[in-house]
């Protein structure tokens, strides 16, 4: 078992110092999510009421992660180095647990970003609001890791990432949207851990799967 | 198909290999192969473009599995060194950052000084600092060497070693390859046979299927 963490804790280390050599990613979501509230925030009218912006929320970042996700392979595609990891003697699932690690810490700054400016242009969020947003980043990238990695491989990875990934988001967007506006985000909260325990198991058996043949 | 040196299927086996086909959607790649390779063994793998020769060496390195037939390699696969026609490494990574990735995930032991030790006798010492973006075709060649070294392999295959190698890298890695001769098992695909040839015990000459 340390061993494996040993193994996750390299990978994800991996990712995030690729990531502050490289400036690909993390720019390009925190960017992207602050334009997207400053569309929002000038394209709905005055009188929508909290709730339509707590959706524009989910919108703006569940395609968000999609952007850190459609970048979340590349490093690994460039030069064959997903087949030196697969070669490696470590267990196939620390590849996608590092990966997951990675690309919720790059979600995470994107978030931290995207709150603040999001209770400047419409609403405060409460707790149930801000563990809904914890809760659904998680299953996001859990599954958004696994997506990815199949898309990676495939011909038109453009296209097949967002296929697979936004039906797969939708029960988070439900749950987040859930647990930002109901009286009773409790529920919500519950399915969005469900949702995250489930997706992370599974995603988490059938990695080996999807990048070998 | 030129057989030399091959053995009858015996215990001592490294590679076994029988009736194994591989195809691309609908193209055949690799028809009906059958061979063994004995422990200690250097096979060296030649044939024209598109006869399959890459594929061989990603199946036997369990990086793609066969669409017909049995493959077994009696090894684990932290004890095979591979080296293909990309280099497996993160372009964005120093060429040291690189190595102790992959040392630490293959749990080399005393890892910086055996990385130190492949950088030197690969003449990238002075390079270990830069990027792999930024290193030579050939640099990255000798680099990608050292990875599939790192961590001592028992069994190595290499695809195309000395491409992109000047003389004194091929040098180099005719050297390291010799220094292996008889302790560890060698799969090596090549355009030129001839430079493998004191080492070679058995060769494989695949045709287009």
């Amino acid at each position: 078992m340390t061993a494996y963490l040993t193994d996750v804790a390299t990978l994800a280390r991996k990712d995030l110092r690729l990531e502050l050599r490289a400036r690909d990613t993390l720019p390009a979501m925190v960017l992207f999510v602050l334009a997207t509230l400053v569309v929002f925030h000038f394209a709905l009218p005055q009188d929508a009421g909290d709730d339509a912006a707590y959706g524009l929320l989910w919108i703006a970042l569940v395609f968000t992660a999609l952007l850190g996700l459609a970048r979340a392979w590349v490093p690994e595609t460039e030069a064959g180095a997903l087949d030196g990891l697969l070669l490696a003697p470590s267990d196939r699932s620390a590849i996608w647990l590092g990966k997951t690690i990675a690309t919720f810490a790059f979600l995470a700054v994107a978030e931290l970003v995207a709150l603040p400016a999001f209770a400047l242009f419409f609403a405060g969020l409460d707790a149930a609001a801000l563990a809904g947003v914890v809760l659904a980043s998680v299953g996001i990238c859990a599954v958004g890791s696994l997506v990815s990695a199949m898309a990676a491989a495939a011909r038109g990875r453009e296209v097949l990432l967002p296929l697979l990934f936004l039906p797969l988001a939708i029960p988070l967007v439900v749950g987040g949207v859930g647990s930002s506006i109901s009286a009773e985000p409790g529920t919500y909260l519950a399915f969005l851990g469900l949702y995250d325990a489930v997706f992370a198991i599974l995603s988490w058996a059938a990695f080996e799967y999807v990048v070998t043949e | 198909m030129v057989d030399r040196g091959w053995s009858a299927v015996s215990d001592a086996a490294l590679i076994r290999v029988n009736g194994l086909d591989k195809r691309y959607g609908t193209t055949r790649v690799l028809r009906d192969l059958t061979f063994e390779l004995k422990k200690g063994g250097a096979l060296v793998v030649t044939g024209p473009n598109g006869a399959g020769k890459t594929t061989l060496l990603r199946l036997l390195a369990g990086l793609t599995a066969p669409t017909r037939g049995s493959l077994d390699v009696a090894l684990d696969r932290s004890r095979l060194g591979f080296l293909g026609h990309e280099p497996l490494l993160y372009r964005e990574l120093t060429a040291l950052e690189n190595l102790d990735l992959y040392g630490r995930l293959y749990r080399v032991p005393e890892r910086r000084e055996r990385i130190g030790m492949l950088l030197e006798r690969f003449g990238l010492w002075d390079a270990r600092g830069q990027r792999v973006a930024a290193l030579s075709r050939g640099m990255t060649q000798r680099l990608a060497l050292c990875r599939a070294l790192l961590h001592d392999p028992e069994l190595l295959i290499l695809d195309e070693p000395h491409s992109a190698l000047d003389t004194d890298g091929a040098a180099l890695l005719d050297d390291e390859l010799g220094a292996r001769a008889g302790r560890g098992t060698l799969v090596v695909a090549t355009h030129d046979p001839a430079r493998l040839e004191r080492l070679q015990t058995a060769a494989l000459a695949l045709a287009r299927p």
